[in-house]
């Protein structure tokens, strides 16, 4: 242990911060013109740029899935990616799978099956349980545990999440 | 209180809409206009002192407002006291942003605000700042010999009670005996949502901060003492917190830094901690045990005797009850008892899920385990044979027990007969299997608290308390609480809580909040009624003119005489008839200890756990888990049996995967992510059920309820270790038991 | 996370030459990982380019007969594309262990070549590492390192590679395909990765100014007798402690070839041609398991948390060829999950 220690990172500091421009995302079917520079994580533009904060920041470095959004229909982490490169793709966060009043199948499962406590992962794993859906690739119960993981819950919610996925599954292919 | 309307119903979540929409709103998601960003810096080092900050660069950043540190922070209270929150342990609190001294590695030194969250992060990242290091100890191994009894220290801890009997002659002469030590490492608490706080300036020193807490209130006496703010400048907010587990039971440091923030450059601020800054602060107690224990020819226990090290920072003195619970699970007249904290380079450990008895019932359990098969009795059997049904730390009787009906319906349901109770016994295909079980007890506790009920001329009950709610249920079963008592239907009933302009309320935690807060609205619902009552004798023609108030009951939105349901008056036209717009009424509620001073009052629970080992690779998959929880009436079957889930998912957790790994070299936590610090995923869970047995208690409070968020979780990580034991014929005693321990 | 530009690629010869400019000028293509190391500031490129618009998504049939897997693709759409399936399901099985479906969404076959170590000292900047900061010391040596390596290990650095498909992709004898300025190259998998030596700054041959334009599988068949073995803290979304890629072409009971690679233990994906050789010629029983196992790590070196990792590396081998044996290339239900 050296007697003596300094912090910072080392990098140079820049004068020149980075430049803004314009950044236009499509987010639930809306155009949102954005002014931004490129170090703007996807989930910090929805958060603090355009308040759409249903999506959570429970790590910001991909190792939690609060976070996840979908990207042309895929699911991804919305924290280790830049809001420039998604300029084009088209992003649905929980705020546009449903609202209060007219929840779509799966939150409305999720608040039959209890599938949360303190809710702080629920967008994420709703989210992530519609990519599920879309990818067709989960079909027993094991199969939507593995393919559910990369959503961690603190609270301990995995059973009711899982009989939540499905019964959405079930009825889908019913 | 027999038939029951709301109390006992599976009702979904209230607040589940919210929730699965993405509108609950949580501490850092207030985006308040003209909103700054902070972002914290920490210390590298464990112990020393900082020699030089040089912010000049950093300042000259556009965009950059201030840096905040020890050098520049203005005069704040002076006194510990003011430091103090309500769960404070013994000793002097942090002090964030104080003075040079560094006392524990990741110590908050700095604060930047910037206009955004990325450019606060950059410009944090280029402060320098320059420290000298001094030498420090992390290791508790090094302090085996000079561990020291701590005082009465904070709140609820209850310091183990005295030898009983002759525990060391005891010991000796008994006909079996064991003596092992316990371990487990340090875990941190880790909630979904990390540690955030958004202050809204709203100008001459008034602040609205919503914070990330387990108390709104505990938060508010913080800032009002620490920075000298009255009850009206600093409003507390806290509708939704993701989490808390315990770590929000304290104010952490972004609350300070801030208010400060704030109040200096007099602007709206937001502070979040980044997960690696979630290590920062306290976390369950690196924790060394040793457990005697000895038996007598009967099998009965002939002494126990548990000891328990763990650490503590060098400031503060933190206390949990680890030992205590062994001296009341089972029967046995010579006990010793012992509890020790020792003085460690680190931060203060905090109240996590069941402290001291997920610790201290980890060690017990595993040791009754080895007890039974020192003594060639089957786990179950030797723990009912040592069944206690009084009390003997506190010598009294308990208010009610159930764990032998936990016992019996959880082996029941688990089909415990089926275990071949030799070691390496059983299979299915190439994994081993191991049954193993355990128990715990929890304290059945009330504070405090106060309630308001406000019932609108259109039949819209609004219902305050400034308690929380961290995923507990307590919005969904205070609601069922008043529908109940007013005889409205959930939908009428709007419970609000969070925000310190409602009647006080203590800080979520110790699974109070049930018992606390819902004999509270209970006691409002019922003054309300009253009123409601009297306002309808006034009524033209009233039919309830001679009742009285025991004669009346309030259902399906009516007032009505008990033996006569067919005389009733809508509770709705007795609002409209008085006039007014609305009638209110609060009440407290506090334990009624002449009723409750010559009970025990406690929880129990009992777990049979099914393990699946992979033979020559180590891998312990859970299979199957039947928890049977006797916990007192239970309002919400739904929301009771998910605190148990959740319980169950720790207890594996705790016994499988978590661990804050300490480089003693530096004295700093290497795993501060949540990457490499595991909890379970959903493919570590599999079939786990939850069984209530009814246990009625109108000692511990009125309601009958003895709280459930934390007994789920006792137990469960010995029952694992012992079914890894008798699945494999090999004792672990130190956890987590990952797959290397196996080898 | 430190002030950069950003710009997008829309040719490989122009993202080449921007790129050569400086060292300070990064790809990105998932940003899964450099993101992850920017936010923590051990990453620190001064310009991005974003080289997703590249034509380098796709997977199709290589002039060789075997398939050429797009430095683009993604992960997932390599995991799940039915040629990989059908010819190469180790390689799916590899990649579907590692990560979770989001991080697979975005993360791509070139990124994951180069993600850096999990080393926790690699990852604090509070503690020195010669990886992140040549010459100041390896604080894992002397420190934490049960997730670390017994492989290859230098003085210097005893990082490990954590990618899960990349042992795949050494087992299977992939190579890579890559353009710099001076034109294109292939280099043989077990050349693009290096161990750490005394310059363990240097994770693989990349020259500053190459890219990776694509992986090309070879066309032998080991889509019969494979398996991918992950052994982890939990039983999903963590990093490899070890895991084992093994796949053999069998006559009878009698191995014609074999193919073993390790992940976890090693700077690299630990191909072990020697102990392919033991296997060829010999009857698929344990007995040649456990020779070949205790091969493999004859030169391990444990650094005392992680030395349980040389025992579980043997014991992985075996079931892995035993599973390959077997057909049945997972002992649960569903193939993700650990044994
Ligand atoms: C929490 C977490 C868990 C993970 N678990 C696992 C796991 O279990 N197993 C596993 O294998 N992986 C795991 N990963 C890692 C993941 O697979 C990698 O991060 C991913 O593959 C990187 O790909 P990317 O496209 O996102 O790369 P990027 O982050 O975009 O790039 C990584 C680096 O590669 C360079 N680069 C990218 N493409 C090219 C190219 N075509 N040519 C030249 N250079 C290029 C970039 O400049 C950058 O330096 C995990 C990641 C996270 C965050
Ligand atoms: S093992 Fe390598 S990456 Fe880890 S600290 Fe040592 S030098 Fe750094
Ligand atoms: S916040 Fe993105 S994965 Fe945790
Ligand atoms: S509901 Fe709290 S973390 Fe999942």
């Amino acid at each position: 242990m050296p007697e003596t220690f300094t912090t910072s990172s080392g990098a140079a500091a820049n004068a020149s911060l980075p430049p803004t421009r314009a950044v236009k995302l499509r987010i639930n079917g809306v155009e949102k013109q954005l002014q931004l520079a490129p170090w703007t994580t996807l989930l910090d533009a929805l958060r603090e740029y355009l308040d759409l904060t249903g999506t959570k920041k429970g790590c910001d470095h991909g190792q939690c899935g609060a976070c996840t959004v979908l990207v042309d229909g895929k699911r991804i982490n919305s924290c280790l990616t830049l809001a420039v490169m998604k300029e084009g793709a088209d992003i649905t966060t929980i705020e546009g799978l449903g609202t209060e009043d007219n929840l779509s199948p799966l939150q409305q499962a999720f608040v039959d099956h209890d599938a949360f406590q303190c809710g702080y992962c629920t967008p994420g794993q709703i989210c992530s349980a519609q990519g599920l859906l879309n990818e067709g690739k989960a079909k027993t119960a094991a199969e939507i545990r593995e393919l559910m993981s990369g959503n961690l819950c603190r609270c301990g919610a995995y059973s009711n999440i899982l009989s939540a996925v499905q019964e959405v599954l079930d009825n889908q292919k019913a | 209180m027999s038939q029951t309307n709301y109390i006992g119903k599976a009702l979904n979540r209230v607040d589940g809409p919210a929730k699965v929409a993405g509108t609950a709103k949580y501490a850092a998601e207030f985006n308040v206009p003209g909103l700054a960003y902070g972002y914290i810096v920490n210390s590298p080092i464990a112990k020393g002192k900082i020699t030089r900050i040089d912010a000049a660069e950093v300042l000259a950043l556009p965009g950059v407002h201030r840096v905040f540190s020890h050098e520049n922070v203005p005069m704040l209270a002076i006194l510990d006291r003011s430091y103090k929150d309500d769960v404070a342990p013994g000793g002097s609190p942090f002090r964030p942003l104080h003075d040079a001294e560094i006392k524990f590695s990741l110590q908050p030194v700095a604060l930047v605000v910037a206009d955004t969250i990325e450019l606060a992060r950059y410009a944090a990242s280029i402060l320098k700042i320059e420290y000298e290091a001094a030498p420090h100890e992390t290791d508790i191994e090094t302090k085996r010999t000079k561990g020291f009894e701590p005082g009465r220290g904070k709140t609820g801890f209850t310091p183990p009670p005295p030898p009983r009997g002759n525990p060391d002659r005891e010991l000796k002469n008994a006909v079996h005996s064991i003596d092992q030590e316990y371990v487990h490492g340090t875990q941190h608490h880790n909630p979904m949502e990390m540690f955030g706080t958004t202050v809204e300036y709203l100008g001459e020193g008034k602040l609205n901060v919503y914070d990330k807490t387990q108390g709104a209130l505990n938060s508010q006496q913080y800032i009002r003492k620490v920075f000298g703010l009255s009850k009206e400048e600093a409003r507390v907010i806290s509708k939704y917190t993701g989490g808390g587990f315990g770590s929000g039971l304290r104010p952490q440091h972004q609350l300070f830094m801030a208010v400060l923030a704030a109040l200096e450059l007099k602007q709206s601020v937001r502070v979040t901690m980044t997960r690696q800054q979630m290590f920062s602060f306290g976390h369950r107690p690196h924790t060394l045990q040793t457990v005697k224990l000895g038996t007598n020819a009967d099998g009965t226990l002939a002494a126990v005797q548990h000891h328990a090290l763990h650490e503590t920072s060098q400031f503060e003195d933190y206390t949990e009850n680890v030992v205590n619970w062994s001296g009341m699970l089972y029967q046995c007249a010579n006990v010793k008892l012992g509890y020790q904290l020792a003085k460690l380079d680190v931060y203060t450990p905090q109240d996590m899920r069941a402290p001291g008895a997920a610790t201290g019932s980890f060690a017990l359990e595993v040791a009754m385990d080895e007890m039974a098969y020192a003594a060639g009795l089957d786990p179950l059997d030797f723990r009912i044979r040592n069944y206690a049904d009084r009390d003997q730390n506190l010598d009294k009787p308990f208010s009610s027990k159930k764990l032998r009906e936990c016992y019996h319906e959880g082996a029941a349901k688990f089909g415990w007969e089926k275990r071949n109770p030799a070691p390496r016994s059983m299979r299915q295909g190439n994994m081993l299997v191991g049954y193993g079980m355990a128990g715990g007890v929890w304290d059945a506790s009330q504070q405090k608290a106060g309630a308001k009920v406000s019932l609108s001329a259109d039949g819209m009950l609004t219902v305050q308390s400034a308690t929380n709610d961290i995923g507990t249920g307590t919005y969904t079963i205070m609601t069922q609480v008043a529908a109940e008592y007013l005889g409205l239907p959930v939908e009428a009933v709007d419970f609000q809580l969070g925000d310190t302009e409602f009647p006080a309320a203590p800080v979520q935690g110790g699974s109070w909040t049930a018992a606390s807060i819902g004999t509270a609205v209970k006691n409002a619902c019922e003054a309300l009624g009253e009123k409601l009552l009297k306002q309808a004798q006034k009524m033209k023609g009233s039919p309830l003119e001679d009742a009285k108030f025991e004669d009346v009951e309030f259902v399906n939105g009516q007032l009505r005489l008990r033996l006569d349901p067919g005389q009733a008056v809508v509770i709705r036209d007795i609002v409209q008839a008085s006039g007014e717009t609305k009638m209110e009424a609060d009440a407290t509620a506090a334990p009624n200890l002449l009723k409750q001073q010559g009970y025990s009052l406690h929880a129990h629970n009992a777990v049979f756990v099914e393990v699946q080992v992979d033979e020559d690779l180590g891998t312990i998959h859970v299979t199957r888990v039947v928890n049977a929880v006797a916990a007192g009436r239970i309002i919400n079957p739904n929301t009771a049996r998910s605190q148990v889930l959740g319980s169950v998912v720790w207890g594996i957790s705790m016994a499988l995967m978590e661990e804050t790994v300490m480089d003693h070299q530096f004295g700093r936590y290497m795993n501060h992510n949540y990457a490499e610090y595991h909890i379970p995923v959903n493919a570590d869970i599999h079939d786990i059920d939850v069984l209530f047995v009814e246990e009625e208690d109108d000692i511990v409070n009125p309601l009958g309820v003895k709280g459930i968020g934390e007994v789920g979780l006792l137990g469960v990580a010995a029952a694992i270790t012992n079914a890894v034991y008798h699945a494999t014929g090999r004792r672990v005693r130190e956890l987590p038991i990952m797959l290397d321990k196996l080898l | 996370m430190n002030s950069f530009t950003y710009t997008r690629a829309e040719a490989v010869e122009a993202a080449v030459r921007e790129k050569s400019a400086s060292d300070q000028v990064k790809f990105i293509a998932g940003g899964t990982n450099l993101l992850d190391l920017m936010k923590e500031n051990i990453e620190r490129p001064t310009r991005l380019i974003d080289i997703n618009h590249l034509p380098l998504t796709q997977i199709e049939a290589s002039p060789e007969g075997g398939l050429r897997l797009g430095a683009l693709a993604t992960n997932a759409d390599t995991a799940w594309h039915p040629e990989v399936e059908k010819r190469y399901p180790l390689l799916s099985q590899a990649i579907l262990a590692g990560a979770s479906p989001q991080l697979r969404n975005m993360a791509t076959n070139g990124g994951n070549l180069f993600q850096r170590t999990r080393c926790y000292y690699f990852y604090d900047l509070a503690t020195p590492c010669n990886k992140r900061e040549p010459g100041s010391g390896c604080s894992a040596i002397g420190g934490y390192n049960r997730i670390l390596g017994i492989l290859g290990t230098s003085e210097s650095c005893i990082a490990t590679h954590p990618s899960d498909m990349c042992v795949a992709l050494a087992a299977l004898a992939a190579t890579v395909r890559v353009t710099g300025q001076n034109g294109e190259r292939v280099v043989k998998f077990e050349d693009f990765h290096r161990l750490p030596g005394d310059t363990p700054q240097f994770d693989n041959t990349l020259q500053p100014d190459e890219i990776v334009t694509a992986i090309d599988l070879p066309a032998e068949d080991f889509s019969r007798n494979f398996s991918y073995l992950k052994l982890r803290d939990r039983t999903s979304y963590a990093f490899a402690l070890v895991s084992v890629a093994a796949a053999l072409q069998l006559d009878g009971n009698t191995i014609r070839e074999g193919r073993l690679a390790l992940g976890g233990v090693a700077h690299k994906p630990w191909r072990d041609q020697e102990a392919e050789n033991m296997l060829r010629g010999q009857p698929a029983t344990e007995d040649t398991f456990r020779r070949v196992a205790a091969k493999v790590v004859e030169n391990a070196r444990g650094y005392s948390h992680n030395t349980f990792k040389i025992e579980l590396a043997k014991r992985a081998i075996v079931r892995a060829l035993k599973q390959a044996t077997e057909g049945q290339p997972v002992t649960e239900a569903f193939q993700n999950s650990n044994p």
